[in-house]
């Protein structure tokens, strides 16, 4: 399988390069130059004064991401432990909601969260008053952690899944408490999977701007949003667009070198 | 560790809970009477008739089904002789094309969606024909589809024993023969699964299809579009019906599954 | 497999809906202009139209779009916008290829004088001699020679009558703090620019881009009480009671109160927007007679009679209007009388500066937060605080390794 068929990754190399590279150049280019084509760097200082909307939504996509963590780290734990044939259909049933389409999961929490909404009516037999819930940042929150909670259940499984029961056995028997054998023995080894949990999260929770714009009532924007703005919407300005994509994709591309430091970190250490 | 304590269950149920509720919900009010979305006032199949008749989403459908199919197909085969290309490589060369292909997995979808209707912009700007539309649409899913086809492929190509490939051309074979006879059944389960991959994506995507479609409009656009209007329960029922289809497809392959592992149990 | 039947089951449904007889309903004005021209030539019309503007047979009227592709044999491909901005965006951009539109006035201006338009042939519409003068030869197109007027309205206050307290009668009701969370906004610019601008005194046609930031700094203010900006989204919302008060155009407005009674409608006493949206043809258009045969048939009497009645917007066809029932022919939301008509301006394109200055506003406007510098401090030291963390963290187990 060598000499001759290098030549038949030809077709892909072209493609690649007229799509994947040359887009990127685009990108590069209408951030760098003015209506006219002219070289500016007027685009990427117009951006320090959506600082705050940066700030917010790597905020926003940290906190879900770290809420998808908490609550999928102890479901993936008990998913792994279960027999064979239940796990499959358990695993089943939790990647079931990822498939559906994605606008219509989150549409059904805009009714669920209204004032006049389910949640609110039930709430309400309680006595307890209207809560204010869409269109808040919470509820930006929100539906990010429920759109995105299975791309964290599924890597962290996955390397639950290798982690042999008689090693939590074994630090049992040396005399770890439960405490002791979550940090010592699990966490550093289902690393890998957290890490690639965090980034399958990360990364989309920053750059969404459905979720922002259903849920969180349009005065919540977020980077998405802006950037939306600027190619389809109300500011259309494709060179401010261009240059807030060049910077959303240096931060998600610094957030997943530092996630990628600490897997590798683990990995030198090379544990059992 | 192995008992699943009354804790654990509980979670697990609070979770699963948390993850159907607004299905659930939009499948119930899929049947309500009125329009509203808070009271059920009577059990309908109403919204499911007029779903049936609504052209712009049956339209939509249809052009999601077609560009999906289109796409995968192209992605597979086109992806498929990328990782065969991509293996015979040097380490270096192989690295650098593996990290560029990886880009539009890595990348925000909105980043991915953006470049390309800058590139197709400023390609319709010089040529001065109007591309946007089903062109571009296919250009844009492949483009976002062969990525997991090669990291799906590649890996089985790895996997596989040089040495079948240097028998069958030691037995006479033609490399041409070789490669169908005896390379291609060992990836075909990579193939196939890739090809189910770009299906899948294909279908629901969004963000790219957003940015790159024109005047047409796929079922997720159309979608989005519904939901800035006045919202009619047809949501509902186009979501609910999803919802079972999925549902369905997964319950077959899932019984297909462990038919199999039952048959392979059995023989040893 | 499964995707093969899926595939299978939506081609078989889309034959059936195809395959039903066609019949056209209605009896044309003018039988001598010839409707059939384009039968069986296979052409297909992309028509972008603002949501909701069309009757589209829902509510057991006619359904607009299917008639003419039984009266024409044109198939017409619907599509929709919710502001002129993205109608410009999509159209600048060159991302699609559109045969009719329907821009608002300032939007017509702004992309004739860009060259966006293509000159209408009159003779193909010749149903145009049955729109009022009065919408014609308007500022926006002054020589009327690239829009049909399709709708004409105005803006003001859609409010719950059992949310809010005493009379609304100016758009400072839109910033009073007894409804925070409560109040609606446009999320389009031009329009919430012109409710600021009202709100000041001052004409909803900025002359300078000092008037932009005062109307900007004016609407950071109303931020507070913003529970939300939307377009038509706000049919559920006031229709559900989620919000007390919003503006909104006086035609959807009819549509609201119809759904909900304890709604009302109310033009504030500094005057308003009057607006005109009108159909165009963009210049790169391929299929121009098929287009303006499509906006010949939207002139038609009992074709603006039902868009008219269904959309509830006023209509600028004479005659549709002779026939319209009592209580919307004096409706005063529909058809508002002389002295408000007075006090309502029409938006005027702007020059480019002014322009990108109040769209720069907009996005300025929207990203404001003013908890926001609340936010920034303790958010970047949380996150160093974190970086910083996990460095001596890892620093940490390196050492605990190397003692190994």
């Amino acid at each position: 399988m060598k000499l001759k068929s290098k030549i038949i990754a030809a077709p892909y190399l072209v493609w690649m390069t007229a799509f994947i590279v040359a887009p990127l150049l685009m990108v590069l280019y209408f951030a760098f130059t003015d209506k006219a084509g002219r070289f500016t760097l007027e685009n990427l200082s117009g951006l320090s004064q959506y600082t705050p909307v940066f700030v917010r939504s790597i905020l926003l996509a940290a906190i879900a991401t770290v809420i998808c963590l908490v609550l999928a780290y102890p479901l993936s734990f008990m998913l792994s432990r279960l027999r064979e044939g239940k796990q499959r259909i358990m695993l089943m049933l939790v990647m079931l909601p990822m498939w559906m389409n994605f606008l219509l999961r989150t549409y059904a929490w805009m009714t669920l969260l209204e004032r006049n909404g389910l949640i609110n009516r039930f709430l309400g037999l309680f006595g307890v008053g209207p809560l204010n819930m869409i269109n808040t940042q919470g509820a930006v929150v929100l539906g990010m952690v429920y759109n995105y909670l299975p791309y964290m259940i599924l890597p962290l499984y996955t390397i639950m899944v290798k982690i042999d029961d008689s090693l939590i056995e074994a630090a049992q028997d040396l005399g770890a408490g439960r405490v002791h054998t979550l940090t010592k023995v699990l966490l550093p080894l289902s690393v890998p999977g957290i890490t690639t949990g965090i980034t399958m999260v990360f990364v989309p929770s920053i750059s969404t701007f459905i979720i922002s714009r259903m849920l969180g009532g349009g005065s919540n924007l977020l980077i998405g949003d802006l950037i939306e703005l600027q190619f389809l919407g109300n500011s259309y300005n494709y060179n401010l667009g261009s240059a807030m994509s060049l910077v959303l994709m240096v931060v998600v591309l610094l957030c997943m070198s530092f996630t990628n430091q600490l897997d590798n970190e683990n990995k030198e250490g090379g544990v059992v | 560790m192995k008992r699943m304590g009354a804790f654990s269950k509980l979670y697990l149920v609070l979770i699963f809970s948390f993850m159907y509720l607004p299905i659930a919900v939009m499948a119930v009010f899929s049947f309500n009477q009125s329009k509203s979305r808070t009271l059920f006032t009577g059990f309908t199949l109403g919204w499911y008739q007029s779903l049936l008749r609504n052209d712009m989403i049956l339209s939509a459908l249809g052009l999601s089904l077609v560009i999906a199919l289109i796409s995968s197909v192209i992605a597979t085969v086109l992806g498929t002789m990328a990782s065969i290309g991509i293996y015979s490589m040097r380490h270096t060369v192989r690295g650098v094309i593996m990290n560029v292909s990886y880009m539009p997995v890595i990348n925000p979808e909105i980043i991915t969606g953006v470049s390309m209707m800058l590139l197709f912009v400023v390609v319709k700007n010089s040529i001065n024909l109007q591309i946007f539309g089903i062109p571009t649409l296919l250009v844009a899913h492949i483009t976002f589809n062969l990525p997991y086809v090669i990291f799906n492929v590649s890996p089985k190509l790895r996997q596989m024993d040089v040495r079948m490939w240097e028998a069958a051309l030691d037995l006479g074979c033609t490399p041409m023969q070789a490669f169908f006879k005896v390379v291609l059944p060992e990836l075909m389960p990579a193939i196939l699964s890739s090809f189910l991959i770009c299906l899948t994506y294909s279908i629901d995507d969004f963000i790219i299809s957003y940015f790159t479609s024109g005047t047409m409009q796929t079922l997720p656009i159309a979608i989005y579009s519904m939901t800035r209007k006045k919202v009619s329960p047809e949501i509902n029922a186009l979501s609910t019906i999803l919802f079972v289809v999925i549902f369905t497809i997964i319950l077959l392959i899932n019984a297909k599954d462990s038919r199999k592992e039952k048959k392979n149990a059995v023989r040893i | 497999m499964k995707k093969v039947v899926s595939f299978a089951v939506s081609v078989l449904l889309l034959a059936t809906v195809f395959a039903l007889p066609a019949q056209a309903a209605i009896t044309p004005d003018d039988p001598s202009y010839n409707w059939e021209r384009f039968k069986g030539q296979d052409v297909t019309l992309n028509v972008y139209n603002w949501g909701l503007y069309i009757s589209d047979g829902s509510d057991g009227g006619l359904d607009i779009n299917k008639e003419f592709e039984d009266l024409t044999g044109i198939k017409v491909n619907y599509t929709t916008y919710d502001t002129n901005e993205s109608l410009y965006a999509k159209l600048k951009s060159g991302g699609a290829n559109y045969d009719v539109i329907v821009p608002s006035d300032y939007m017509v201006g702004k992309m004739s004088k860009e060259g966006m338009l293509a000159k209408l042939d009159f003779g193909n519409i010749p149903n145009i001699a049955m729109i009022g003068d009065q919408y014609k030869g308007l500022d926006y197109d002054p020589n009327n020679e690239y829009s049909v007027p399709y709708t004409w309205g105005v803006v003001g206050i859609v409010y719950n009558k059992t949310m809010v307290k005493g009379p609304i009668d100016s758009w400072s009701a839109l910033w009073d703090e007894q409804y925070k969370g409560n109040v609606l906004m446009f999320n389009n610019s031009r329009d919430a620019f012109a409710i600021a601008f009202k709100k000041l005194g001052m004409s909803l046609n900025p002359s300078s881009t000092e008037e932009i930031q005062k109307a900007a700094e004016e609407l950071k203010k109303q931020k507070g009480v913003v529970q939300a900006y939307v377009m038509d989204e706000i049919f559920d919302k006031m229709e559900g009671g989620e919000a007390a008060l919003a503006p909104y155009y006086a035609g959807d407005a009819i549509t609201m109160i119809n759904e909900n009674p304890d709604l009302a409608f109310a033009i504030p006493k500094e005057g308003t927007n009057y607006f005109v949206d009108a159909m165009c043809v963009p210049a790169t258009s391929t299929q121009k007679e098929a287009a303006e045969m499509y906006i010949n048939f939207m002139c038609e009497t009992q074709i603006a009679l039902a868009n008219c009645e269904f959309i509830g917007y006023s209509t600028p066809q004479v005659k549709a209007e002779a026939l319209l029932p009592d209580e919307l022919k004096n409706s005063p939301i529909m058809y508002p009388s002389k002295d408000v008509l007075a006090n309502t301006e029409i938006f005027n394109v702007l020059p480019d500066e002014l322009n990108q200055a109040m769209d720069e506003a907009w996005s300025d406007v929207k990203s404001y937060d003013e908890k926001g510098n609340d936010l920034l401090i303790p958010g970047i030291l949380a996150l160093a605080v974190a970086g910083i963390a996990v460095v001596f963290w890892r620093k940490n187990v390196k050492k605990k390794r190397n003692d190994y």
